[in-house]
């Protein structure tokens, strides 16, 4: 039976089979049903007063816009519904624990959105006069000698817009040294864990990538890695911590080994938040490396961006670094170094990777952030973010297969596999399960090394009984898997939707909101 | 350490549960030669929230706010008011606080704001499809430049010289690397735009037109004839919005056979917020669809039938396709995207336009005042909020001249053509409906005493 009502919501049958009573509307008290923008609004309609402006001849060339353009306004109590209703079918880590391998998903301090509106930086102009702008220069600058100071680096190159352009900026750099000595190079080595924007930088800029095979404990096969080696690798990008949660032991022997085969070592910085303050990836013989200051340094994810991906980088590559950047004076003045000046202070540049200078709206969020911990504090993170992820895979070891638990300790997150589960449940069963029990689920089918991975982030912001109560749930929900429990095959089932048909979504793709073929007729 | 809930009691039972005598147990892994003894040297250490707050007030009171002075500075950055509902639901921690919803039945909020989206951006611009945002406009102009490339398989972009030199310079970089050529030139101060040079240059070799409309000098013409010959020859045109409030007034360049229309879309809701983050828009003709960059939400049903939305056609992706991908891009600029839905659900369509009437007829009194002040021209034929002014001296001087006045009085060509010294002299003004008339009249009075 599937009687659907006017907004499409069914009432449901619970798991255990007992019926729920079904509602004239078909809400369900706090769970509200919310319609398309097209459906409820008009386009005679607006929610706001525009300012009365005598009339003028048009100097529009011709070319005023005549038809219908078809965009529903709300009145603004409407549009205030509208959206607070959609965001309660929102998870979100103000809501609970959001354990995302490799996201990093932690407490987003509600200073960094204070500070960050605040006039003298929400409402600049990026092409106002350098002697106007100087309080937003100083922030960029300081961030960046923070970052800096952080990872050990020569420089660093503020404008990528996210982690995967961050990447881009790297591998640009290292094709542009590799250019001015007249060392062409084709091949960049990636190991099978990596992100998948890692191969897609690299093939993007041009290069070839080939694999390198890790060993059986979860690391770079580094006597692998030494023997691909040679006069066609222009570098590695390899992430550290890596994907599988591991830290990447031989890492300096890794970067010797390709610096004396003539290449360059990109680290994805990725996984940062699990060294910072303890390690610096200067240290480690890195030339480039991406620290997503939407991870490590808490501005927030916001449903999928903005991010930012200040790339640091070694003296090696340092010259040949994007536009723009900031210089601070003796005199304590800032200066921007764009296209105007670019010729004598930067002549080496590769270039300009994004309109005006990059997320300032994140370099305000991530400085207060850093400044708000400090140098102890940063370190503190770290300690407690790994001691996190070593709790849950300790006490998870024996519920679940976790197969690189055998290397050691982990870092800032746990990886297991679907391995023991009864014949027919996944890894996306668990998941869906988790989120029954009120958990964002982990990471799940990454990284592609290990049979249905599940990689679990606590991050340093989540409390020992907020930890205690997740490894409950998960054992619940992993026995249940283990048991071959046919309601775990069909959850979730108190989620506002149901397992959503991808397949369908993609065989026929519905990407904009079409009038229906009875709705048109009936006009 | 107001943001670590961990006491020493809590980290003394779960190292004993881990089986680990210190902390330094766990990072066995760093060889010691890195690992650091303390807390860097050097760097302060944590600071109370009073005092943070009080270090970026201090900081922020040392640029001048647009809000708080006459304002004209536009150049693909325009200033225009948010409603204050924006920024109030963009900060609900669901929103805020939420990631890339990959598990749709606990993102329906998401998914379906980013389907409403699309479904907006499509529409204002005039083309089928939309995608869920990139990063900025610079970044969606280049990404459209690379599809352009594996929909014709050629290599020869034709870039009009209206196109905002930022967009050019990073559309050069990647080129550099991607071995595309790029067909470029610098604008003149002439009342229309490089339209017969692109028509020229079109070939058998061309992938695809770009040209920004409304034009970097602020100038509008019609993109018919340039489609047509683009499409004689096999080639695409690619169309970049960088005030997507214009389209309230002016045709859509899907209307004109545009066939990739990318876009800034920081006009609506976002702010200036110095150059970022911004939200980039794209979108394009369906057939084209499976060569777009970044992520797509798509309308589907749940097992029991109700709608709902996902993310879809993902095998164009780095997470699934790794170095065969359409684009690397990952992280997108969903809250910005976000706040560009709710002010243009505000807006609806007699809003926007009524928006658009008002900037326009803004820009009009002001280009009418400005080019009272002897020696001061207008140099555009056609204009919607912006338009170009050639001044009897070199503008950047006068920039800051006026900024010691407090009056932000527009974007020197100097500023973004350091070399051409034939553009030293224009001044792009914008106007937009935060512009009263009496800061249009403060404006042409410092202007007037800055020029005698």
């Amino acid at each position: 039976m599937s009687v659907l009502n006017q907004s499409g919501w069914k009432p449901e049958m619970g798991p255990s089979g007992d019926t729920k009573p079904a509602t004239f509307t078909g809400n369900r008290a706090l769970m509200l049903e919310e319609a398309l923008i097209f459906e409820i609004g008009t386009t005679d309609t607006t929610g706001v007063d525009l300012p009365e402006v005598g009339g003028v001849a048009s100097r529009l060339g011709g070319l005023e816009r005549n038809r219908t353009i078809g965009l529903p306004g709300l009145s603004e109590p409407e549009t205030v519904r509208h959206y607070t209703r959609l965001s309660r079918q929102n998870y979100a880590i103000d809501l609970g624990f959001f354990p995302l391998g490799s996201c990093t998903m932690k407490h987003n301090p509600r200073l960094n959105e204070k500070v960050a509106r605040m006039a003298g930086f929400a409402d600049v102009h990026p092409l106002q006069p350098v002697e106007t702008v100087q309080g937003a220069l100083a922030v960029i600058n300081e961030l960046a000698v923070w970052l800096i100071e952080l990872t050990g680096m020569h420089g660093v190159a503020m404008t990528p817009k996210a982690g995967a352009h961050g990447e881009l900026c790297g591998i640009l750099a290292i094709k542009a040294a590799l250019e001015a000595r007249g060392d062409p190079r084709s091949v960049i080595l990636v190991p099978e864990s990596a992100h998948g924007t890692n191969p897609a930088t690299a093939a993007f800029a041009g290069f070839s990538v080939e694999n390198i095979p890790a060993t059986s404990e979860g690391r770079v096969d580094l006597d692998a890695l030494k023997a691909r080696l040679g006069p066609d690798v222009a570098g590695v990008m390899i992430t550290n911590p890596n994907t599988c949660g591991l830290f990447e032991r031989d890492m300096k022997a890794i970067s010797d080994a390709v610096h004396a085969a003539g290449g360059y070592v990109y680290c994805d910085g990725a996984n940062f938040n699990a060294i910072v303050g303890r390690v610096r990836p200067g240290d480690l013989g890195i030339d480039a490396m991406h620290i997503n200051l939407h991870k490590t340094f808490s501005t927030p994810h916001g449903g999928g961006g903005p991010g930012s991906g200040p790339v640091v980088l070694s003296e090696a590559l340092s010259p040949y670094g994007p536009l723009p950047f900031t210089e601070r004076h003796a005199d304590g003045r800032y200066s921007l170094v764009e296209e105007e000046t670019v010729g004598e202070r930067h002549p080496h540049s590769f270039g300009r990777m994004t309109a005006f200078h990059g997320q300032m709206g994140m370099f305000t969020r991530a400085l207060s952030y850093i400044m708000s911990h400090g140098a102890d504090g940063l370190r503190q993170v770290a300690e407690d973010a790994v001691l996190n992820a070593n709790y849950i895979l300790r006490s998870l070891e024996g519920t679940m297969d976790a197969p690189f638990a055998h290397s050691g300790p982990c870092m800032h997150e746990a990886l297991f596999s679907d391995n023991g589960l009864a014949d027919g449940f996944t890894t996306l069963d668990i998941a869906k399960g988790l989120i029954d029990e009120g958990y964002h689920p982990m990471t799940v089918y990454f990284p592609l090394v290990v049979h249905g991975a599940m990689l679990i982030e606590p991050t340093e912001t989540e409390s020992k009984a907020t930890l205690d109560q997740f490894i409950g749930a998960m054992r619940s929900v992993v026995q249940r898997a283990k048991a071959g429990d046919p309601s775990l095959k069909s959850a979730p089932h108190h989620a506002p939707r149901r397992r959503l048909d991808e397949t369908l979504a993609a065989r026929k793709p519905m990407l904009v909101w079409h009038e229906t073929e009875e709705a048109v007729a009936a006009e | 350490m107001r943001y670590l809930p961990l006491t020493n009691t809590d980290r003394q039972a779960m190292l004993a549960v881990i089986g680990a005598k210190s902390i330094d147990d766990l990072f066995v892994d760093v060889p010691a030669e890195a690992q650091l003894a303390g807390p860097i040297a050097g760097l302060p250490n944590h600071a109370s929230e009073m005092a943070v707050e009080r270090h970026f007030s201090d900081l922020a009171r040392k640029n001048m706010a647009a809000s708080h002075h006459p304002f004209f500075l536009g150049c693909g950055a325009y200033k225009h008011h948010v409603p204050a509902s924006v920024d109030h639901i963009i900060q609900r921690g669901e929103f805020l606080t939420a990631y890339t919803p990959y598990q749709p039945e606990i993102a329906q909020g998401t998914l379906q704001m980013l389907f409403e989206f699309q479904t907006q951006v499509a529409r204002l611009f005039g083309c089928d499809v939309a995608n869920a945002s990139m990063y900025d406009g610079s970044t969606a102009c280049w990404e459209a430049i690379g599809m352009a490339g594996r929909i014709t398989k050629r290599h020869k972009a034709v870039l009009s010289s209206g196109l905002h030199p930022h967009y050019v310079s990073v559309a050069r970089t990647m080129a550099k690397y991607t071995g595309d050529t790029l067909d470029a030139a610098l604008p003149t101060l002439s009342p229309t735009t490089d339209s017969a040079r692109l028509l020229d240059a079109i070939d058998g070799e061309t992938s695809c037109v770009v040209v920004q409309y409304p034009d970097i000098l602020g100038r509008i013409e019609d993109l018919s004839a340039i489609a047509a010959k683009a499409h004689e020859h096999g080639a695409l045109l690619i169309a970049v919005v960088t005030e997507p409030v214009a389209l309230g007034a002016i045709k859509a360049p899907g209307e004109m056979g545009a066939d990739i229309v990318v876009g800034e879309g920081q006009s609506l809701g976002v702010g200036l917020q110095f150059g970022g983050p911004y939200v980039g828009l794209f979108a394009c003709k369906e057939k084209f669809v499976r060569q777009m960059p970044g992520r797509l939400c798509g309308e589907t049903v749940d097992a029991e039938g109700k709608r709902g939305f996902v993310l879809t056609l993902s095998t164009r992706e780095q997470h699934i396709r790794r170095e065969k991908a359409t684009s690397n891009i990952c992280t997108n600029s969903g809250l910005c995207a976000l706040a560009f839905s709710i002010h243009m659900t505000l807006l609806g369509e007699k809003g926007l336009r009524g928006l658009a009437q008002a900037n326009h007829a803004l820009a009009v009194q002001a280009a009418d005042r400005l080019t009272q002040i002897p020696g001061v021209e207008l140099v555009n034929d056609s204009f919607f909020n912006e338009f170009t002014l050639r001044l009897p001296k070199e503008a950047q001087p006068v920039v800051r001249a006026l900024a010691e006045k407090k009056v932000l009085g527009g974007v020197s060509l100097g500023r973004l053509y350091p070399k051409a010294t034939d553009l030293e002299n224009g001044l792009v003004v914008a106007v937009t409906e935060t512009s009263s008339a009496e800061d249009i009249e403060t404006f042409a009075t410092a202007l007037k005493e800055i020029l005698s």
